[in-house]
């Protein structure tokens, strides 16, 4: 049976306390005002079932994932010191309730965010092409927001998962390793990874008319 | 002068403008003479940029009522 851990409290790090009204909401929710929890959820629960979505590639699995993981965050608030952002800990909460969905869903397979990595091949940059200097313009908003998906969709679960917590909710380098318990190289590492395979994949849509892609390296 | 898979091992670090002095310089240098790490730093740079201008993630609107309403549940539950 999968264990039901709940993160440690992160170690204090510069720079990444939470902000001071997070903590005021949340030693408001820890004394039971349900308002201030409320104000957490409606702050971070778009973001959180985008990364469940991210991992389990369900909608059911990952609505289940955002209300367990809000669930176990306010069971276990006390826990929660401020030494890290609300949304480092509920992202650390969230990443252990959609990996424990994969391996129900996959029977006994030990399954982690970095499985299937490291072939070498991911390196790899098939596509140099200059872009316009504004490539998005030459779509719609509806067109860009497909094409933005698509590449995002087909990455692997772990690079598109860090690429989302570093390069679109803006977390840093050392928040993103500390919400998935990797190291910072290897937060490093599959961020590099992911950036270059969106962009060979973006390079299709967005390269310079009359530019030739070429093999390259 | 770096090779193109020395560049691009740093990449990541040169574009969050995390390296030192002295290998910046060496990172710079070399995207002036190599045209086609100078257009992955680019594009790679413009990939970010795309991204980053994505419109905020909503929630679909189902999901969040029945969120709110579990947590409700939840804290009432917890009152009693």
């Amino acid at each position: 049976m999968a264990t039901e851990a709940i993160p440690a409290p992160p170690v204090a790090t510069p720079g990444n306390e939470a902000p001071s009204d997070e903590l005021d909401l949340v030693a408001r929710a820890k004394g039971g005002d349900g308002a201030a929890f409320s104000v957490l959820i409606n702050r971070y629960e778009g973001k959180v079932f985008r990364l469940a979505m991210n991992i389990t590639q369900n909608r059911e699995d990952a609505e289940d994932v955002l209300q367990e993981a809000f669930f176990k965050a306010y069971e276990h608030l006390d826990q929660f010191q401020g030494n890290s952002k609300f949304y480092t800990w509920i992202v650390r909460i969230a990443v252990n309730q959609a990996l424990m969905k994969l391996r129900k869903r996959k029977s006994d397979r030990t399954i982690s965010l970095d499985e299937q990595i490291d072939t070498g091949e991911d390196m790899v940059v098939r596509e140099v092409a200059a872009w316009d200097p504004d490539p998005e313009e030459r779509y719609s908003r509806d067109e860009i927001h497909t094409i933005l998906t698509e590449a995002i969709d087909g990455l692997l679960p772990i690079y598109r998962t860090v690429f989302t917590l570093r390069d679109v909710d803006g977390l840093s380098t050392e928040e993103t390793a500390e919400a998935l318990d990797l190291s910072v190289p290897a937060v490093k590492s599959r961020l590099l990874r992911a950036r270059l395979q969106l962009r060979d994949k973006l390079t299709r849509f967005f390269k310079r008319k009359g530019d030739d892609a070429f093999a390259y390296m | 002068m770096l090779t193109c898979k020395e560049f691009l091992t740093e990449l990541t670090d040169f574009l969050d403008e995390k390296t030192t002095t002295e290998i910046r310089a060496k990172l710079q240098r070399h995207i002036t003479e190599c045209p086609n790490c100078w257009v992955i730093c680019d594009t790679t740079k413009k990939t970010i940029q795309v991204y980053k201008g994505m419109e905020s993630c909503t929630i679909p609107e189902d999901i969040h009522s029945r969120l709110m309403a579990a947590v409700e549940r939840k804290i009432a539950a917890g009152k009693k």
